[in-house]
């Protein structure tokens, strides 16, 4: 959380594409960086000329309104072009479209590349075909990187630090990209990460994750310091996942009284939109004294700018610019954001 | 007696008695105290008249066994009145019905109901099977959890199988979050599609399109691989073939937390029994062939099958007097299967405390129930019967509404004398 020596921190990855393979330092920075953002977001003039002359394109191939939308704000109040792109998947092949894509957008030389895709890698892919940074805005079941971030500086700024907390990610994390980038995120920070799920929800050999694994929500909840709620997608009832939205909030849904078996302080989490009465009760969503839920809404723009700063960094770092002149650029740039 | 009568305050002192408890492998002569409806003391030593606690009523058992009640853990309910007094009158004092009932049991309101009606007749408890999907249909998921909660104590779709293979992995794997069991019908429907009778030279004889062995092997191995994958309970009923007792023996072996019944039918009967088209040995699954009954036995005696159940099956006159293959399967049980699992027994293939655990501590075991032991406090559910009296099955005479029995003029040894449900004696035969 320190601000001094910011300006010789340097991101050492051309895209972001997960969570996973980071190191503690590799999100340290981000979460630090991200840190600064915060204040900057709650002022009366929000907006600074740190991306100024880029061009950021949200390219979504999914539906999304959160992050697409948070990336926006991110990007327009580091004083950024931002171009927003939907393209609808179903009339479209997968792969070799996908590439197609990849290389016309290339062509207009944008800076930044936020991809949403519901196909798993496909991001990773697209950033193989481009010369700017990818930010993976979530690829299918597999990451959402800037979400664990979101959540994790959530979690940083109410409890002080991430090492050794106990963490319940309780519900769908089978088809969750949340979950998985968060298992990375607070593993690698030290933080002990339960998962909670009917085993119709859990995917295979998830405990090699190191994570502990429970079928019951009192015994999982037991002692946390985070109870992390996934969204529920309700197709997952024809899938076979699960009979009924009834027994699924009956046994798996937060409310009080499971909430009860957590630490008596404990924060609810909700990556969003929630489903009031499947996953969580509609109090327990609300209690301002328990739930961060708008708080990680408010995080995510800080996230993101920082994401956006630092990898736009390493644009110049690449084109034969001197670590010492990207320095007294990021120098300049504060600045100017502290005019 | 009449069996609604009531006769629950007081003691009663089961004296002159040969205690059979296959749990405990007792196996004495003594006597056992009853309390109101609880098991209040047995053993040896109250064997004598004179032991009996002041103010008990006294009954001799004069020297027959006195058991716990038999455990039936596949019975279809059909009339619930005809069958609770069906299964007293063979000795049955707790049973567990298929969901295939009117409503299907899928529902906790259902699953209540079932049990409460059961309770007020006052005979043999009845316990639920929950369906594992809605409606029988093999498709969605029922609510398993909350079922349990409400007292379904495992999964089937009764005489159905759970036929798609991502179904029935989902539902292993569901059940499992809650540690349910799954119990299946062991039959690849597409390979058994309008077949009436054991695939062999018999169906071939008769012109009936057959059932192949394979179609319970095939089930039963899926299954078996999809409980490996899930980690899911997996019981598979009415075992009927080599083939798919070899696979359980193979997977017990491996280690796999899997069990299996069978059926009086499958063990006793061979498809010869269909003779002339009878259609009261039309069976599901269908009757094999002697090397498949021989496979029975030899998976009773080394283990590989844990259970024996009636698979009462009743069925009225109108769907069994038919032509054979129009004609409805299955049989009923409940009457005769202490007589006919004390084969076993009379045959040499087991000791009579071997069977006797078949069709009460083992079936108690796999379910949960409080049931099937002699232990002080239990519910004083409990069977006198003599191992050796013979008598002839007669359809027309066995207690029920239904006659459907593929046992019809079989000589039989071993007969009920009473049958004690929480402390009342329910049955006396009346001759």
């Amino acid at each position: 959380m320190t601000q001094g020596g910011m300006d010789n921190v340097h991101f050492p990855h051309r895209h972001l594409l997960g969570i996973e393979g980071l190191s503690p330092e590799e999100i340290s920075i981000l979460l630090d960086r991200s840190e600064s953002y915060v204040e900057q977001n709650r002022r009366a003039d929000k907006t600074t000329r740190i991306l100024h002359g880029r061009t950021v394109i949200n390219l979504f191939f999914e539906e999304s309104t959160r992050t697409r939308t948070s990336f926006e704000l991110a990007a327009k109040r580091l004083g950024g072009d931002l171009i927003n792109m939907s393209v609808a998947t179903s009339s479209i092949k997968k792969g070799e479209t996908l590439i197609d894509t990849a290389m016309t957008l290339n062509a207009m030389h944008p800076d930044v590349l936020v991809v949403r895709h519901p196909d798993s890698g496909a991001v990773q892919l697209l950033s193989e075909k481009v010369n700017c940074a990818v930010i993976n805005g979530g690829d299918g079941s597999h990451e959402h990187p800037t979400q664990a971030l979101l959540d994790a500086l959530t979690i940083r700024r109410r409890l002080g630090r991430l090492n050794g907390l106990l963490v319940a990610i309780c519900g769908d994390i089978l088809h969750s990209r949340v979950a998985r980038s968060n298992i990375h995120l607070l593993n690698t920070m030290g933080a002990r990460v339960r998962l909670i799920a009917p085993k119709t929800l859990l995917p295979f050999e998830i405990e090699r994750m190191g994570v502990e694994v429970f079928h019951d929500m009192a015994a999982g909840i037991k002692d946390c310091d985070i109870v992390m709620m996934l969204r529920l997608q309700q197709e997952r009832m024809a899938g076979n996942f699960l009979p009924t939205i009834r027994e699924y909030f009956h046994f798996f849904g937060l409310d009080y009284a499971k909430l009860a078996n957590a630490k008596p302080h404990a924060l609810i989490m909700h990556p969003g939109p929630m489903n009031r009465g499947v996953e969580i009760d509609t109090e327990v969503a609300d209690d301002v004294g328990r739930s961060v839920i708008r708080e990680q809404v408010e995080m995510g723009v800080a996230v993101r700018m920082a994401v956006l700063e630092l990898l736009t960094d390493n644009l110049d770092r690449g084109r034969a610019a001197a670590p010492r002149a990207a320095a007294a650029k990021i120098k300049r740039n504060k600045k100017k954001a502290r005019r | 007696m009449s069996p609604r009568k009531q006769n629950s305050a007081g003691r009663t002192a089961y004296v002159n008695a040969r205690l059979l408890d296959p749990a405990s492998r007792l196996d004495a002569k003594g006597g056992l105290v009853t309390d109101g409806e609880s098991i209040a003391d047995f053993g040896p030593r109250l064997a004598a008249a004179k032991a009996a606690p002041k103010g008990a009523q006294v009954v001799d058992c004069r020297g027959k066994c006195l058991a716990p009640g038999l455990v039936d853990m596949r019975i279809e309910i059909g009339d619930l009145s005809a069958a609770v007094r069906a299964a007293v009158s063979g000795g049955v004092t707790s049973m567990v019905c298929l969901p295939n009932t009117q409503p299907v049991i899928d529902d906790m309101s259902v699953v209540e109901f079932v049990a409460r009606r059961a309770r007020k007749q006052g005979l043999a408890k009845v316990y639920p099977y929950g369906a594992v999907t809605k409606g029988l249909k093999g498709q969605e998921l029922a609510e398993l959890g909350m079922l349990a909660e409400a007292g379904a104590v495992a999964f089937t779709d009764g005489i159905l199988a759970v036929a798609d293979a991502q179904v029935m992995r989902r539902a292993l794997s569901y059940a499992s979050t809650f540690g349910l069991m799954i119990v299946q019908h062991p039959e690849e429907p597409s390979l058994a599609a309008n077949g009436a009778m054991n695939a062999g030279e018999t169906a071939t004889r008769l012109g009936l399109v057959g059932i192949p062995t394979e179609a319970e092997a095939i089930m039963v191995e899926r299954d078996l691989r999809l409980a490996a994958l899930t980690g899911g309970r997996l019981h598979v009923a009415h075992l009927s073939t080599a083939a798919a007792i070899e696979a359980v023996r193979r997977a017990k072996a491996r280690g796999l937390d899997v069990s299996c019944d069978t059926a009086p039918p499958y063990f006793a009967l061979n498809e010869n029994a269909v003779g002339d088209y009878r259609t009261f040995a039309k069976l599901s699954p269908p009757l094999r062939a002697e090397d498949d009954r021989k496979a029975v036995i030899e998976g009773l005696i080394d283990g590989t099958i844990d259970a024996i159940a009636s698979d009462h099956t009743p069925r009225d006159e109108e769907s069994k007097r038919l032509p054979f293959a129009q004609a409805a399967p299955g049989g009923i049980g409940l009457n005769t299967l202490l007589a006919v699992s004390l084969e076993l027994y009379h045959n040499g293939h087991l000791g009579l405390l071997d069977v006797l655990r078949l069709v009460t501590s083992a079936p108690a075991g796999l379910l949960g129930l409080r049931a099937g032991r002699l232990e002080k406090g239990a519910p004083a559910d409990l069977v006198l019967f003599d191992p050796e009296a013979a008598w002839k099955v007669d359809a027309d005479k066995l207690i029920g509404k239904a006659k459907n029995s593929p046992f019809d003029g079989r000589p039989v040894q071993g007969r009920v004398l009473m049958t004690v449900v929480d402390g009342r004696p329910v049955y006396r035969p009346q001759a």
